[in-house]
């Protein structure tokens, strides 16, 4: 593979190069932009696909209107739409529930920099609401890819689907988990490690957290199930119940408030399952708080989001 | 003709018997068989306020009927309406609403779907008796107009603001399928660095059309102008925004609640060609949307229509408080009587 698998890839690296990839497999796609081709990456595509590429300017909610209106010119079209999560959800809300959702338009949500990873920028530009936004929705698919690879399979998806989806993309580089872009699905989780003493349920950035920290119990003899949540709507019930079945103990890991997110999914799933849980759950997350500044490093050890914390939260 | 289960109830009784005068003189389906009205502009004009006469009476029954609704802006937009579907301005297929090869028309202010409803039915969208399920369970007709229940329905719309947009991104997607623009061929071999904003098609050429209409309060919403905006900045030349102008919204007077000043200044400056023109004159609103009078510089059209809230209806018209509120079955049978007397007659000239 090109680059290396050692080599850190943001997942809103799979942007612009995935949509240049829809395009020359013949699907008409289009790119909707808020003057932010740039970080969002779909600057590639907008030189390579000029008339497809529609950047408004400073105008999110006119953004996701225009990228509905070139949805309803005719069914072949697939428009893509983004911009930082926090405008391309929270400032647009009402367009996307009114205009896009309710009308089940082939509309993909797909932001950038989600989460406190955006970093320096600080609690202004990180969207740790997101998910819950998008979730509640009806006609809404929400995936959170967990590196570079598997954020190309979920534009794809998002592509391929013909109502909405949101696809939750991040600024850091984050370790390459998979080696192709195979095997992905909504609905459909990815168990990435095995193991018998408890299930860690994570998504995005804190999947390969969630893999350190595995690494921090084994050495303590603890051995935990890792899996993929990728799909947060649909949520993988299946995979999850068999884990839970297995270790009895769960810990969710989200870069979000846990607040409705994957944990507040977890925990729904598993309260309209009961008597898998031996110990309470655990909801790793953003502790209603907003964000702040700092490094990536600094970020997820303050907010708890780090290996370490996953790990407290497991021995505890 | 085929029913969703539609029961004869008190109000249908008392407004059956105020309208049926109109309905016996008036047939107006179909209505291109009807050559020989069809054959001058006074004879469109008059078709036009003919149904837009229908088009009130629709409203004022369906409204009554449900209980609820949006009568004023409704009964302002209906001669604008009417115009677009039955003045040659909208080319459209009622048996294949889907034809691809229509114009689109997005009703931006979502809540006078009954306008919308009563020119869908008309055309011959749906069976004109399924209007008196607007609002109701199971209805197609929701309170706001829905794409995924009613053919000829082209955008969910009601949360106000967003029509413009929507309209915005199917010009520009339909124009990309109009011919390359004659005078901005790029020369081989010479690159050209973000040359200025051109036409999208050549003059010759009618791409397909996308009509949107808005209110006046709705332009509030600042959306409206973000949209205003990427048009000119698009060269949008295909796109039509009609402005209810009807001075009035929910709270009160536009000028009082918010006052927006001119419109046909605001959009000018946003780079639109404008028209101001009477909302209730058919005649003048066909010759203010005539393509052929519209300079080929690709501008978009902005048309603000000066119109009457209520129009038709005295005890309606220039009265706010009749936004969002349904008449009783009296006030219907009155308004549907009065709607009858200054209906034009079915006589051509």
């Amino acid at each position: 593979m090109s680059g290396g698998r050692d080599e850190k890839k943001a997942t809103r690296a799979a942007y612009g190069e995935t949509l240049i990839e829809l395009a020359e497999a013949g699907l008409d796609v289009f790119a909707v932009e808020a003057d932010l081709a740039g970080s969002t990456t779909t600057a590639k595509f907008a030189e390579r696909y000029p008339a497809r590429h529609i950047n408004v300017g400073i105008a999110e909610q006119n953004m996701v209107g225009i990228a509905a209106g070139i949805s309803l010119a005719d069914a072949g079209k697939v428009v893509f739409t983004g911009s930082f999560a926090v405008f391309a959800t929270g400032r647009t809300y009402d367009q996307i529930r009114n205009t896009v959702a309710y009308a089940q338009l082939n509309v993909n949500i797909v932001p950038t920099h989600a989460g406190i990873s955006v970093g320096a920028d600080g609690g202004s530009h990180q969207m740790v609401e997101d998910i819950a936004l998008m979730r509640v929705l009806p006609n809404m698919q929400v995936l959170v890819p967990a590196d570079y690879l598997s954020a190309k399979a979920a534009i794809h998806l998002a592509a391929a689907s013909p109502g909405p989806s949101y696809v939750r993309l991040g600024r850091e580089p984050l370790p390459q988990l998979y080696s192709s872009t195979e095997g992905f699905a909504f609905g459909r989780a990815t168990v990435l490690r095995m193991g018998d003493a408890v299930s860690i349920i994570a998504c995005g950035a804190e999947v390969s957290q969630a893999l350190a920290a595995a690494e921090l119990l084994a050495a303590r003899g603890i051995d935990a199930e890792i899996i993929d949540a990728f799909s947060i709507k649909p949520l993988d019930g299946e995979t999850i119940l068999a884990s839970l079945d297995k270790t009895g103990v769960a810990v969710t890991c989200e870069e979000h408030s846990v607040i409705g997110g994957l944990g507040e999914a977890v925990a729904a799933l598993l309260a309209e399952h009961p008597g898998l849980l031996r110990k309470p759950l655990r909801r790793i997350g953003v502790q209603d708080r907003f964000g702040t500044s700092g490094d990536f490093n600094q970020l997820f050890g303050d907010y708890g989001l780090d290996a370490q914390a996953i790990c407290r939260a497991v021995v505890e | 003709m085929s029913q969703r289960g539609i029961q004869t109830t008190n109000i249908d009784i008392l407004v059956e018997q105020a309208s049926q005068q109109v309905a016996a003189e008036q047939d107006p389906l179909p209505l291109m068989a009807n050559a020989a009205i069809h054959a001058t502009q006074a004879g469109i004009v008059q078709q036009v306020q003919q149904i837009a006469a229908l088009m009130r009476i629709d409203i004022v029954r369906m409204i009554a009927e449900a209980g609820s609704g949006h009568p004023g802006g409704s009964l302002s937009a209906a001669d604008i309406m009417a115009t677009l579907f039955f003045g040659g301005v909208l080319r459209y297929d009622p048996t294949w609403p889907t034809w691809p090869d229509r114009d689109r028309f997005i009703l931006s202010k979502g809540h006078c779907a009954p306008v919308l409803y009563a020119a869908l039915a008309r055309a011959g969208f749906f069976p004109v008796e399924e209007l008196k399920t607007l609002r109701k369970f199971g209805s197609r007709l929701q309170g706001h107009p829905d794409m995924r229940k009613l053919p000829g329905v082209e955008a969910s719309t009601g949360s106000l603001g967003q029509g413009l947009s929507i309209a915005v991104g199917l010009a520009y997607a339909l124009s990309l399928d109009a011919p390359p623009p004659v005078t901005a061929a790029p020369i081989p071999g010479v690159a050209t660095a973000a040359p200025p904003p051109a036409p999208a098609y050549p003059a010759s050429f009618r791409p397909h059309q996308v009509y949107v209409l808005l209110g006046d309060g709705e332009c509030q919403e600042g959306q409206v102008w973000e949209a205003a905006m990427c048009a000119a900045h698009r060269r949008l030349g295909n796109l039509t925004a009609i402005i209810d102008a009807n001075g009035l919204q929910i709270d009160g007077p536009c000028a009082q609640v918010m006052d927006l000043g001119s419109l046909d200044a605001k959009f000018t400056a946003f780079g639109w060609q404008t028209r101001e023109v009477d909302g209730h004159n058919p005649a003048a609103l066909l010759q203010a949307l005539d393509p052929a009078s519209r300079p080929p510089d690709g501008r978009p059209l902005a048309v603000v229509a000066h119109t009457v809230k209520g129009k038709g209806v005295s005890f309606m018209e220039g009265q706010a408080g009749w936004h969002g509120k349904a008449p009783t079955a009296e006030q219907a049978a009155t308004a549907l009587a009065e709607i009858q007397l200054s209906a034009p007659t079915g006589e051509t000239r």
